[in-house]
């Protein structure tokens, strides 16, 4: 019944689609790596800059992938701000308040941009959006091609940050031992707040990849980020390579279950493994003891 | 019993209001913030007392109101024993999921995603599961006797859920007296101390669960018989999960009276936004409630009762050390 045509077909497009995912999850990992909480802002963010990526379309007909270069800074200033002014002073050090002010951020933003823009689907037309490659038994849409190749640039790029700069070494100190580096002399709400601009500049990105191929209202980033929490479980939270192979794992997953179990309960597929690993292996397939 | 003379005079005081001829719109209002105070009274002993920070507490809210719908539309159940077997069945969720994760020794945020995870896998469930009425969700046949536990009168669904809420109340004030209650305040402030002094950590979270498990699920169960209508994403929405923790959170954690009174809050500044706006502006009660959350916890990390204890204190200068039932 199935010809491995489809299988192989089921494959690619789950790469294709996980490279997304590992995106959106790349900036959730880091995250949790350094300041060791679960960002439950994360989705809100990825519609903000959904919206963002639409409007500087819509309004000043700059190319999705060109605004990238301009909603990346921009949301990293964002996500430092937060971090810095918001999130930190409101959590007095306690990791229970830190979540419940993420999530806080998550209910205002989703629902500022309800109040704005209302529950309206959009979506952008691109000219060559529906152009891609024919491979025979499967056919590679364009735009999710590029996102497949960004996210390893983007991959590349933060792994670079953190081996290579200054900055990242002080990321990863704080990572690795918070007091410690206090004490000579790093600061420590600074680089909380980078790193959170970092995981922010990533959701910039994926949406900015997304929109091509997706449509944007209030509640668009949800579907990705509970997806992207998996992915991070899965991987071991804080772990940049496990959120890579997880994004394309999981990716696969969904593309296999929703070809044998239909779309909704493809979806279940996900949560069913995503509680399953949580409880067998919580600290994921790549990442040190939790 | 001590310390439950508050509880009765709060109780009393309210259980007068539809006495002195209050319009039904104010009712329905009040019976609408019970629920979700009744909600956060079960998040509240999980969460404000052990710590636990569930954030899909409509696992619970959503099993009470299914099972309590469907036994009665499918079975023919009794809708008094409807109602308790849903109680029932929110304890068992709640041994269910709390048995699996502190077993495996989740805590902080792996606790918050492992129960996000549990209330959207039954979500999903609800919404293709014939049993469920799937995407149609279950209507309850309208039944105005007491025996189907449907009234005539709006006040007396308000008083039975006032009962509901009272009974909450105590059970939150004995487990607060009570040995069980030290162990679970412990486990917040400390669970490898606690641990080490000999109490069973799990067995104490896993009881805190069961009990949360059960108060959350009635709120489920009476928003059925209230509204007569539940489907999936009703019952085992984000939102419910949502509203389980800001309510607590809101008034005052881990604090006996802290879910009432950030019901209420909570409940009339949403109500404000929508008259301000003139019911136009989708979202912006959410909004609203979005930033109480982040303002309480900034500038309020005990709730509005916590503020209070402190504001008290400093006008009143006593000598002592005041409790405030929240270390």
């Amino acid at each position: 019944m199935l010809s491995p045509t489809i299988l192989i077909a089921a494959v690619v497009n789950g790469l294709l689609t996980g490279a997304l995912y590992a995106l959106v999850a790349l900036g959730l990992t880091l995250i949790y790596g350094v300041l060791h909480i679960i960002n439950f802002a994360h989705g809100a963010l990825l519609t903000a800059a959904m919206f963002a990526a639409y409007f500087t379309y819509h309004l000043f007909g700059i190319d999705p992938y060109l605004a990238a270069v301009l909603l990346a800074p921009a949301f990293f200033i964002i996500g430092y701000a937060l971090q810095r002014f918001i999130i930190g002073p409101t959590s007095h050090g306690d990791d229970r308040n830190m979540l419940l002010v993420t999530l806080g951020l998550a209910v205002i933003i989703e629902n500022a941009l309800l109040f704005a823009f209302r529950a309206d689907t959009r979506t952008i037309d691109l000219s060559y959006a529906f152009s891609g490659i024919d491979l025979g038994f499967a056919f590679l849409p364009l735009p999710r091609l590029i996102g497949f190749g960004v996210m390893f640039v983007v991959a590349f790029v933060l792994w670079l940050i953190l081996s290579a700069t200054d900055t990242g070494r002080a990321i990863r100190a704080v990572a690795k031992e918070k007091l410690g580096a206090e004490l000579v002399g790093i600061d420590v709400a600074h680089i909380y707040a980078v790193t959170f601009g970092l995981g922010t500049a990533c959701v910039a990105i994926a949406a900015c990849l997304l929109i091509p191929s997706y449509y944007v209202n209030p509640s668009a980033g949800n579907a990705f980020v509970l997806v992207a929490f998996t992915v991070v479980v899965l991987g071991g939270m804080g772990s940049v390579l496990g959120a890579l192979i997880g994004g394309l794992a999981i990716g696969v997953v969904e593309s296999f279950s929703s070809l044998f179990l239909g779309e909704s309960l493809g979806q279940i597929g996900i949560f069913v493994l995503f509680i399953v690993v949580l409880l067998v292996r919580p600290s994921g397939l790549f990442g040190a003891q939790a | 019993m001590r310390g439950l003379a508050p509880v009765f005079a709060v109780v009393v005081v309210m259980a007068v209001v539809p006495l002195v001829g209050v319009s039904n719109v104010t009712l329905n209002f009040l019976v609408i913030a019970l629920i979700t105070a009744l909600a956060g009274q079960g998040w509240n002993v999980l969460g404000g007392y052990g710590g636990q920070y569930s954030f899909g507490h409509a696992a619970f809210f959503g099993t009470g109101a299914y099972v309590t719908a469907v036994l009665q539309v499918r079975y023919g159940v009794n809708a008094w024993i409807a109602f308790g077997l849903g109680i029932g069945g929110g304890a068992l969720v709640g041994a269910i999921v709390g048995g699996l994760t502190f077993r495996s020794g989740l805590r902080g945020s792996y606790f918050a995603l492992v129960t996000l995870a549990f209330a959207e896998v039954l979500r999903i469930a609800a919404s293709v599961a014939p049993i469920t009425g799937a995407g149609v969700g279950t209507l309850v046949k309208l039944d105005l006797r007491p025996v189907a536990l449907q009234f005539q009168s709006r006040a007396v669904f308000y008083w039975m859920i006032l009962a509901l809420v009272a009974v909450a109340l105590i059970v939150t004030r004995l487990i607060e007296r009570s040995r069980f209650g030290v162990w679970l305040i412990a486990v917040r402030e400390n669970e490898d101390a606690a641990r080490a002094l000999g109490v069973n950590t799990t067995a104490v979270k896993l009881a805190a669960m069961v009990i949360s498990g059960a108060i959350t699920a009635a709120a489920g169960c009476f928003y059925v018989q209230y509204f007569l209508f539940i489907d999936s994403g009703l019952a085992y929405g984000t939102w419910i999960s949502i509203e389980a923790l800001l309510t607590p959170i809101i008034g005052g954690v881990g604090t006996v009276f802290g879910p009432l009174l950030g019901a209420l809050v909570v409940r009339g500044l949403g109500e404000g936004a929508q008259i301000v706006t003139g019911g136009e502006a989708p979202g912006l009660d959410l909004v609203v409630y979005g930033c109480v959350l982040v303002l309480i916890i900034w500038f309020a990390p005990r709730g509005l009762i916590g503020a209070f204890a402190q504001l008290r204190n400093r006008v009143m200068r006593p000598a002592r050390l005041v409790e405030t039932g929240h270390g």
